[in-house]
């Protein structure tokens, strides 16, 4: 109980919880602790009727992490997966027990390469116990006992206990201290397609989103950041609004204007009607233009941090039989997650709590505890479901102590809620770049040397400058170094930082975006200046890497499908691109048509992945035709661009999205070969422009070197 | 004060008239399963029916709605048994972050109710609702199994 607001929070979450499943609200462990078996491990409870509980650490925000994290739990518990219920443990509970979840942050694909192992010993941990708890019971010996189904058979006597039987026993007893874990030809859940756990709430429309988090006494606040990044605020009329019903607070911080209403709509009425005036921090005039100077400046800068470097690259242009070169850019993108950006926090004294829809739950309560200058011991968070994520709510918490200081203000909880023009207007967005190319081709036309030169806004030296090694953003360069699929014998990739006042982060697939773009069409230059089929170009080309077999491998497998060696529909060409992202392999092959009056059709797009193992086909191969949308999206249509040193862009009219009419048919080829652990959320999204724009160029001879596609006459002349 | 009728049930809302019908649902029903995405009719994440009619609801004076049947997502199923669009997403597996999907299965549901049988065509120029997590090759699935259910 709440003394303060009257507020008995943890009965209100419980009854919501009762009444409509654990999925409609984040569940926290704590808040159906009433009625439970003890835990078998952090990671298992068991019901007496045979109900298996399992946590999840990581955030769901539609790859469905939810379905295949526990997969990888119940596999080896042995347990009946029917039987199956999930809950997401709250982050201060992670930090109150040691981090016994380990890490919440969930993004670069790494939710299932990071968390197999120790969930799956989980599983096997778990299940050891069961099995010594049964036969402790039995006064038999535990290797005459196994597990099925969560059934503990006695293979001598055929007795059998269910695991809800004997989970309060087994939770006494002290957890082997090695398991060992089946051999992946054992599995029967692991690889094989398993609905996902959300649906139903799904459909419904009942899982809480954090924008429809509802807490009694709640209140609701708008607000407007300074349109110009790194700009601050001057002044606030607000006679406007004297008369607005509703109205609780304006409150006033150093970037921005919230006002803290009975509802959202009436926040953000009064938040229209209030006469503001912003210092521009003298960013006021910056534009695209300038930014594009900015750029050029870069790709002709005479220091640059260098990735990578093979050869000689001197030496490698002195005899080219041809030299080839071209310059390529990309914009700003946004997220645009469905759910624009949000959180609400009750702050009490010198404690505060919060929900939030976040990738990372841990970094949330850190970045509220360290705006309230409290220990994070002060902070309860609970996580929400996710209305989508890209690296919008993972490295980058600005919604919480922008929330944090607005609930500071006011003594009840406060939900504060980015109008989804602020949303377009406030991100950390995917960086403008561009890359200059140059290239020497010998007498085959294979190249002799290559130097990448980058330029554009690096995310680490903004974000986490401690990422860099002497001064060299390597992230920055992904694609273009031990990653690079193909032998160059002299070659330099190097990359001169220019960082804007725009705030850049981790858009899905990160730099892959721009670097895939860039590399795989200046190949396809190769190979056209070669005369060689663009195929066959990069088959010739991937040659020593040391993941060769896997680069061709997916690109094989992409083009069998594609059926690249015959013939398209009429007036359909294909392109293709090949990548490696996260651990993980994949190439796409694009067929696209231009219509006389320069219109894109891509009726199909393949994709071959290679993440090593699948947990769950069913939403890899969904995650597959996200990403396919996702890097789609964004070739045809997406743009930030910047005016008057603020975005110019506010929502989904000049902000386009693809839409059902333009969704081509995606054919997921899932070609694990085994061995290692990857992701799927990401790697896709890469492939897609590069292998759109190649085929945009076999249909019309017309190279594009810039995104997006919008922007390009593509009509026949 | 207005009176909507939402789901079969009469609420009295202490809104301005002008107030979005979203906004209405959302906040002072409570009614959450309608979401928020644009605010300017383009994105469809709050589309309810309107005396059958599929509706942008931000687009909607609450005012506008008087006197109507008002449907949410909430009051799709009918007696605890889902809609067969609902049906046809969960047999599909539709839904990723799920957050537009409220708003995906109102919309199709009004255009089976229109096109019993629609066609490619008749679901592209109907289905304009925006999916970030880019569920379409499944809503275009389902909606044909949910014709043919």
């Amino acid at each position: 109980m709440n003394a303060a607001s009257g507020i008995d929070r943890r009965a209100f979450l419980v009854k919501v919880a009762a009444a409509s499943g654990a999925l409609t609200l984040g569940f926290d462990v704590t808040q159906a602790a009433a009625g439970r078996a003890p835990e078998i491990t952090a990671w298992i409870v068991i019901q007496p009727d045979d109900t298996v509980i399992i946590r999840v650490a990581r955030s769901e925000m539609g790859q469905g992490t939810l379905t295949a994290l526990p997969m990888l739990v119940a596999e080896e518990l042995e347990c009946d997966w029917s039987k199956v219920t999930v809950e997401f443990p709250r982050p201060d509970e992670n930090l109150r027990r040691n981090r016994i979840w380990g890490d919440f942050s969930t993004g670069g694909s790494r939710s299932i390469r990071n968390s197999q192992e120790p969930l799956r010993k989980a599983g096997a941990t778990a299940r050891d116990m069961l099995i010594a708890a049964a036969a402790a019971r039995w006064g038999v010996a535990a290797n005459e006992c196994r597990a099925r189904n969560s059934v503990i058979t006695h293979g001598p006597s055929g007795r059998t206990l269910t695991f809800g039987k004997v989970a309060t026993a087994a939770a006494k007893i002290a957890p082997p201290t090695e398991v060992t874990l089946k051999d992946p030809a054992q599995w029967r859940l692991l690889g094989t397609p398993v609905r996902r756990l959300d649906v139903t709430d799904k459909v419904m429309g009942k899982p809480i989103y954090g924008i429809d988090v509802n807490l009694p006494g709640m209140l609701h606040a708008a607000l407007m950041q300074c349109p110009v990044f790194k700009g601050t605020l001057k002044s606030v009329d607000e006679s406007g609004i004297a008369a607005m019903r509703g109205v609780q607070k304006v409150v006033k911080l150093k970037d921005a204007v919230a006002v803290v209403a009975e509802t959202w709509w009436l926040a953000k009425k009064a938040l229209d009607a209030l006469r503001i005036e912003w210092d521009d921090g003298g960013n006021g005039t910056t534009s695209g233009d300038s930014i594009r100077d900015f750029l050029l400046g870069g790709l002709a800068a005479g220091e640059a941090g260098i990735g990578r470097t093979d050869g000689n690259l001197a030496e490698g242009f002195a005899n080219a039989a041809q030299r080839i070169e071209a310059d390529y850019s990309v914009p700003f993108l946004a997220h645009a997650t469905m759910e624009p950006q949000n959180c609400t926090v009750h702050v009490t004294g010198n404690t505060a709590e919060i929900w939030v829809p976040t990738q990372n739950g841990e970094a949330a309560m850190a970045s509220a505890a360290h705006t309230l200058g409290i220990s994070s011991q002060n902070v309860r968070v609970h996580k929400t479901m996710l209305g989508g994520g890209f690296g919008r709510r993972g490295a980058t918490q600005d919604f919480v102590p922008l929330a944090v200081l607005i609930a500071k203000e006011v003594d009840r909880p406060v939900k504060v809620v980015w109008s989804r023009e602020e949303d377009i207007r406030h991100d950390y967005y995917r960086p403008v770049a561009m890359a200059r190319m140059s290239a020497a081709l010998d007498a085959a036309g294979m190249p002799r040397a290559w130097h990448v030169r980058m330029t554009g806004n690096s995310i680490w030296s903004t974000l986490m400058p401690t990422a860099l090694r002497g001064g060299v953003d390597r992230q920055f360069q992904e694609g273009f170094l031990a990653d690079m699929p193909y032998d160059i014998p002299h070659y330099l990739a190097d990359y001169a930082i220019r960082n804007t006042h725009v705030p850049v982060g981790f858009w899905r697939c990160v730099n892959h975006t721009q670097n895939c773009f860039f590399r795989e069409s200046f190949i396809d230059e190769m190979a056209h200046a070669a005369g060689v089929d663009p195929l066959e170009y990069r088959r010739r080309l991937i040659g020593r890497h040391r993941h060769a077999k896997k680069f061709l491998a997916v690109l094989n497998a992409a083009a069998d499908r594609a059926g690249w060696n015959t013939p398209a529909a009429p007036q359909t060409y294909r392109g293709l691109a090949v990548n490696e992202a996260y651990g993980t392999f994949v190439a796409a092959v694009a067929e696209a048509s231009v219509g006389a009056d320069g219109t894109v059709r891509t009726p199909r797009i393949v994709v071959a992945l290679d993440p090593g193992t699948i947990v769950n086909p069913l939403t890899a191969e969904m995650q597959s035709e996200s990403a396919v949308v996702f890097g789609l999206t964004a070739a045809l249509y997406g743009e930030i661009t910047i005016k008057d040193g603020r975005v110019e862009q506010s929502n989904f009219d000049n902000y386009r999205m693809l839409r059902l009419a333009e969704m081509p048919k995606v054919e997921t080829v899932l070609a694990p070969s085994g061995g290692f652990w990857a992701g799927c959320g990401e790697p896709p999204v890469a492939v897609v422009a590069p292998a759109l724009c190649n085929a945009i160029f076999a249909a019309t001879g017309k190279r594009i070197r810039s995104l997006p596609l919008k922007n390009h006459d593509l009509r026949k002349v | 004060m207005i009176s909507l009728t939402i789901n079969g049930q009469s609420h009295n809302v202490d809104v301005e008239p002008d107030t979005p019908l979203l906004w209405a649902i959302r906040e002072n029903v409570g009614l959450t399963g309608t979401k928020y995405g644009c605010g300017v009719a383009q994105c469809g994440s709050c589309t309810v029916h309107v005396d059958g009619v599929a509706m942008r609801s931000c687009a909607v004076p609450a005012s506008a709605a008087i006197g109507k049947r008002i449907t949410t997502i909430e009051g799709l199923a009918e007696n605890g048994v889902l809609h067969k669009v609902q049906k046809a997403w969960v047999d599909h597996e539709v839904p990723q972050c799920g957050y537009c999907q409220s708003g995906m299965i109102m919309a199709v549901a009004a255009l089976l109710k229109d096109k019993p049988k629609p066609t490619d065509a008749d679901i592209n120029s109907a289905i304009t609702n925006i999916c970030r997590c880019g569920t379409f090759q499944q809503v275009r699935e389902a909606i044909h199994a949910a014709a043919s259910a």
